[in-house]
C-alpha cells in the first residue's frame, strides 16, 4: 500500500537529488546510463530511448559506422511504459532523451504538445528517397516531418499449422469461414482459436477499421477540430463479432504478451494469433517457436469481411523522432535519420523477423521478398502475406490524444469480455467518453 | 539582613535572567539545531509537494488553448467522475472487508503467540511477519504468478481434485485475490504491533485474574484485549489509511490483468493516469486531494466514534 511507497520516494529523491547533484548538468542527457558500451570516446553523445528486441545491435552498428557521434541508448519500457515516461519529461521539461522511438499513432500525441521536432530540414532530403510516400505520411503532419519512418506493422493471422492440420482446417479467408473454424475445433475439443485481449486496443482498432470504420477524421491544419466516429456500424460489427466469439468460448479473453498468454501460446492454448508482421520477434524472444514448438507456426493473409474488396491494416510501425530538449537537435537528427538505416542493422531485423522494414532498400530487396522464414518453418511469409498486406495498407488519421483513445477502448473491451456489455453498447460508450474528453480538452467535435 | 537582601535581591535576579536568558537561547538553539534536519525534510518533500499540489490542482491544461486558473471546477469534476466514484467506491468496499479481516487474523495470530512460549512460537512469529519483509511490489509479482492459471500451482493443485482452479485475476474474483495478497503481507506487520502491545501488559494482572478464577479465554478476551485497545485503534488507523490509498499492488497486477484492472481501479491509480500517461497533472493533483479529503474525513469520524480509547493521539 502506500506507506512503504512514501519511504522508497523519500529515498529515490534523496538518491536522486545526490546523482543530480555529481553529474555536470547536461540537461537530461546523462551519458553515463546508457545500455551499450560507447567505444567511442571524445565525441557528442546523443541519447535514445528505444525497445526493439535488436536495438542493442543497431546502436553498436550506428556507433561503429559513426564518427562524428555516438548513440547512448536506453530501454525505458516497452509501449506505454515508455510514453508515460516520455510525457513526464515533457511536462516536466528536462529528463526526456534526444532521440526517442515511437510508434506511428503516438506522433500526432507529441506533436500537439511541442515536443517534437521537425526534421526537414536536417537533411530530409538525402533520405527521401528511401521511404515510399506512406511511410512519409504516416511520420508527417501538414508538410513537417517529425520522425524517421522505420518499421511497419501490416497484419495477418499467424496459425499454429498442427492444430490446423489435426481438426483438418484450412486457413480461413473471411471472418464468417473464422467463426465456423473455430466453432469446429470447439466442438471436436480443441483449443482456443484466438484471443480477444482487452489491452491490446490498437488492434482492435485496426480491426474496426478493416470493416470499413474511419475513428478519427483530423487536419493538422484545423488543430482545433476534430471528427471522432467510434460508435458507427463497422466498429459495432466488429466489436459485437469478437464479443460473440468471446460468449461462445471460441476465442480466449486473456491478455496479450503477458508471461500467461505467451505460455498459451507455447502450449498450443491458441490456434490462431491476429498480429502483426513484428510479433515473431516479440514471440521468439519470449521463448515461443523454440523447442516443442519448433516449425509449428505459420502465416496466413488477415480474413476478410468483403473478400472481392480485401482491406490491409496496420498494427504498431514506429519511427525516430527527435525531441524539443535535444540540446543539438541537428546531431540528433543525424542519429535519427541513421540509426537502423544501415544494410546489417536492417538484415538482422528482417532475417529475424522483429521489424518489418519500411526502408525501400530492404523492402525491395528480393532477399528480402523471397525470405523463408525460420519462424514460419521456412514459409515464404513476406512475400506471400506482409509485403502484399502493407502494399495495400492505405494510411489512418491518428488522433492527438491517442492514449487516452487506448485507454478508454481497453475500459470497453473489458467490459465486454465481463459481459457486463455488448459490443455495440461499448461502441455507444466509447463514444460518447472519448468525445467528452475530446471537448474538454477544448477540441470541437464533429 | 532584610534590607540587605531586598537590595541586593533585584541585583540577583537580573543577573538570573541574564544567564537564564542565555541557557533558554542556547536550549532553543538546540532545539531548533536537533529539529532542523527534520523540520527542512519535512518542508521539502510534504510541505512543499502538497502546496505545489494544491496550487496546481485549481488549474486547467488543455491540449487546445493552454492552461486556465478554474479554482475548485477539478474538484467538482472529480465527485461527479463515474472513475473517481467508483474507485472511491471499490476501497471503501475494500476497506470494510479486508481491515477486519487483517485485524482479527492479527489479533488471533498475536493472542496465540503471547500465550505459547516456546522455540516455535518464535519461529512462527517471524514467518508471520516475514511477507512484510518482501517489499509489495514484488509480493504482487508474486502473487501475479501464483494466480497464473498456466504455470502457478493453483491448477496442479485443484487438478489433484478434478477441480478447475479459480481465476483471481478474473473480474469476479480479483476482489478476493488481492484481499489476499494484502492480508499476507500486512497482518504479520499488526501482529507484532499487537504482540509487543501484549508484552508490555503487567503480568501480575493475569495472576490476578487466575486468584479470581479467570480461565484463558476469559483472559484473553476480558484483560488482554481490552489493555491493548489503544494499539488496535493504532492498526485501524494505519490499515484505514493505507487501504483508502491502495495502489501497488492492483498498479503491478495490471500488467497481468489489464482487462480485469482498468488504469482507474482505484482513486490512487486514477491520480497516477491522469498526471503521468495523461499529463493532466491538474485533475491528478485534484484527485490526490480529494482523496486526501475523504481518508481525512473516514479516519476522523473511525476516532470520533472511537474517542475514548484515543489514548495514543
Amino acid at each position: 500500500m502506500k506507506r512503504r511507497r512514501i519511504l522508497a520516494t523519500v529515498a529515490m529523491l534523496a538518491a536522486g537529488s545526490a546523482l543530480v547533484a555529481c553529474s555536470s548538468d547536461e540537461g537530461g542527457s546523462d551519458a553515463s546510463n546508457c545500455t551499450n558500451t560507447i567505444t567511442k570516446q571524445n565525441l557528442p553523445v546523443v541519447t535514445m530511448w528505444g525497445w526493439y528486441p535488436n536495438t542493442q545491435l543497431v546502436v553498436d552498428n550506428f556507433n561503429k559506422q559513426n564518427d562524428e557521434v555516438q548513440v547512448c541508448w536506453t530501454n525505458v519500457g516497452q509501449g506505454s511504459d515508455e510514453y508515460d515516461k516520455f510525457q513526464t519529461a515533457i511536462s516536466a521539461g528536462t529528463g526526456a532523451p534526444d532521440v526517442i522511438m515511437v510508434e506511428m499513432d503516438r506522433i500526432p500525441t507529441f506533436q500537439i504538445q511541442g515536443a517534437l521536432v521537425d526534421i526537414r530540414k536536417y537533411g530530409f532530403d538525402a533520405v527521401k528517397a528511401n521511404y515510399g510516400e506512406g511511410a512519409w505520411k504516416d511520420v508527417s503532419v501538414g508538410d513537417a516531418i517529425y520522425g524517421v519512418p522505420v518499421d511497419g506493422g501490416p497484419v495477418g493471422m499467424i496459425y499454429r499449422k498442427d492444430i490446423f492440420d489435426k481438426y483438418a482446417i484450412t486457413p480461413p479467408k473471411t471472418w464468417a469461414e473464422y467463426e465456423q473454424a473455430a466453432q469446429k475445433v470447439k466442438d471436436a475439443g480443441g483449443p482456443l482459436f484466438g484471443d480477444l485481449g482487452a489491452n491490446v486496443p490498437a488492434l482492435t482498432m485496426a480491426l474496426q477499421i478493416q470493416k470499413g470504420a474511419t475513428p478519427f477524421t483530423y487536419d493538422p491544419a484545423q488543430p482545433k477540430s476534430i471528427g471522432v466516429k467510434l460508435n458507427d456500424q463497422a466498429s459495432k460489427d466488429v466489436l459485437d463479432y469478437w464479443g460473440g466469439l468471446a460468449r461462445k468460448g471460441l476465442v480466449g479473453t486473456q491478455d496479450q504478451f503477458t508471461p500467461e498468454y505467451i505460455s498459451g501460446v507455447i502450449n498450443g492454448n491458441y490456434a490462431t494469433y491476429i498480429s502483426a508482421a513484428w510479433a515473431p520477434g516479440y514471440l521468439t524472444g519470449a521463448g515461443v517457436g523454440k523447442g516443442q514448438d519448433t516449425g509449428k507456426f505459420a502465416v496466413a493473409p488477415l480474413p476478410q469481411w468483403d473478400p472481392s474488396n480485401p482491406v490491409q491494416v496496420n498494427w504498431g510501425g514506429s519511427a525516430f523522432s527527435v525531441t524539443k530538449q535535444a540540446k543539438k537537435p541537428e546531431l540528433a537528427a543525424k542519429v535519427a535519420y541513421g540509426l537502423y538505416a544501415d544494410n546489417e542493422s536492417l538484415t538482422d531485423g528482417w532475417t529475424n523477423q522483429i521489424i518489418f522494414p519500411l526502408n525501400l532498400t530492404a523492402l525491395n530487396d528480393p532477399k528480402f521478398v523471397d525470405l523463408k522464414v525460420a519462424f514460419f518453418n521456412g514459409q515464404q511469409a513476406n512475400k506471400e502475406v506482409y509485403v502484399p498486406a502493407a502494399n495495400a495498407y492505405k494510411g489512418v488519421a491518428y488522433s492527438p490524444f491517442g492514449q487516452y483513445y487506448l485507454d478508454a477502448m481497453t475500459k470497453q473491451v473489458s467490459e465486454i469480455i465481463k459481459g457486463s456489455v455488448s459490443g455495440s453498447q461499448a461502441a455507444d460508450r466509447l463514444q460518447e467518453d472519448v468525445a467528452k474528453y475530446a471537448k474538454e480538452q477544448g477540441f470541437t467535435v464533429q | 539582613m532584610t534590607l540587605l537582601t531586598e537590595k541586593r535581591t533585584p541585583r540577583a535576579r537580573n543577573e538570573t535572567r541574564k544567564i537564564r536568558g542565555k541557557v533558554h537561547l542556547r536550549e532553543h538553539l538546540m532545539g531548533w539545531l536537533f529539529v532542523g534536519p527534520f523540520g527542512v525534510v519535512f518542508l521539502a518533500f510534504l510541505i512543499a509537494p502538497l502546496a505545489y499540489a494544491l496550487y496546481l490542482s485549481l488549474f486547467q491544461k488543455k491540449l487546445i488553448g493552454g492552461t486556465s486558473f478554474v479554482l475548485f471546477d477539478n474538484y467538482v469534476k472529480a465527485f461527479t467522475d463515474p472513475s473517481f466514484l467508483s474507485g472511491a467506491w471499490f476501497v471503501i468496499r475494500f476497506s470494510l472487508v479486508a481491515i477486519p479481516l487483517q485485524i482479527v487474523i492479527a489479533l488471533t495470530m498475536a493472542l496465540i503467540l503471547d500465550a505459547v512460549t516456546n522455540l516455535f512460537a518464535r519461529f512462527s512469529r517471524l514467518m508471520i511477519f516475514l511477507p512484510y519483509a518482501i517489499p509489495t511490489v514484488i509480493g504482487a509479482v508474486m502473487w501475479g504468478f501464483l494466480y497464473s492459471k498456466g504455470f502457478g500451482p493453483l491448477t496442479d493443485i485443484f487438478g489433484l481434485f478434478g477441480a478447475s482452479a479459480p481465476d483471481f485475476l478474473s473480474s469476479n474474483l480479483i476482489f478476493y485475490g488481492l484481499l489476499n495478497i494484502v492480508t499476507w503481507q500486512w497482518a504479520g506487520y499488526y501482529m507484532i504491533i499487537l504482540y509487543a502491545a501484549l508484552q508490555g501488559v503487567d503480568p501480575t494482572l493475569y495472576e490476578a485474574a487466575r486468584m479470581d478464577g479467570a480461565g484463558r479465554w476469559q483472559i484473553a478476551l476480558r484483560i488482554k484485549i481490552p489493555l491493548i485497545a489503544p494499539a488496535l485503534i493504532l492498526i485501524l488507523v494505519f490499515s484505514l489509511i493505507g487501504t483508502l490509498q491502495f495502489f501497488n499492488e492492483p498498479q503491478i497486477l495490471r500488467y497481468l490483468a489489464a482487462g480485469t484492472i482498468g488504469a482507474d481501479f482505484t482513486p490512487n491509480m486514477y491520480a497516477y493516469q491522469q498526471a503521468f500517461s495523461l499529463a493532466n497533472f491538474n485533475y491528478g493533483s485534484a484527485i490526490s486531494f480529494a482523496l486526501g479529503g475523504v481518508v481525512f474525513i473516514c479516519v476522523y469520524a473511525f476516532l470520533f466514534f472511537t474517542r475514548k480509547r484515543r489514548s495514543f493521539l
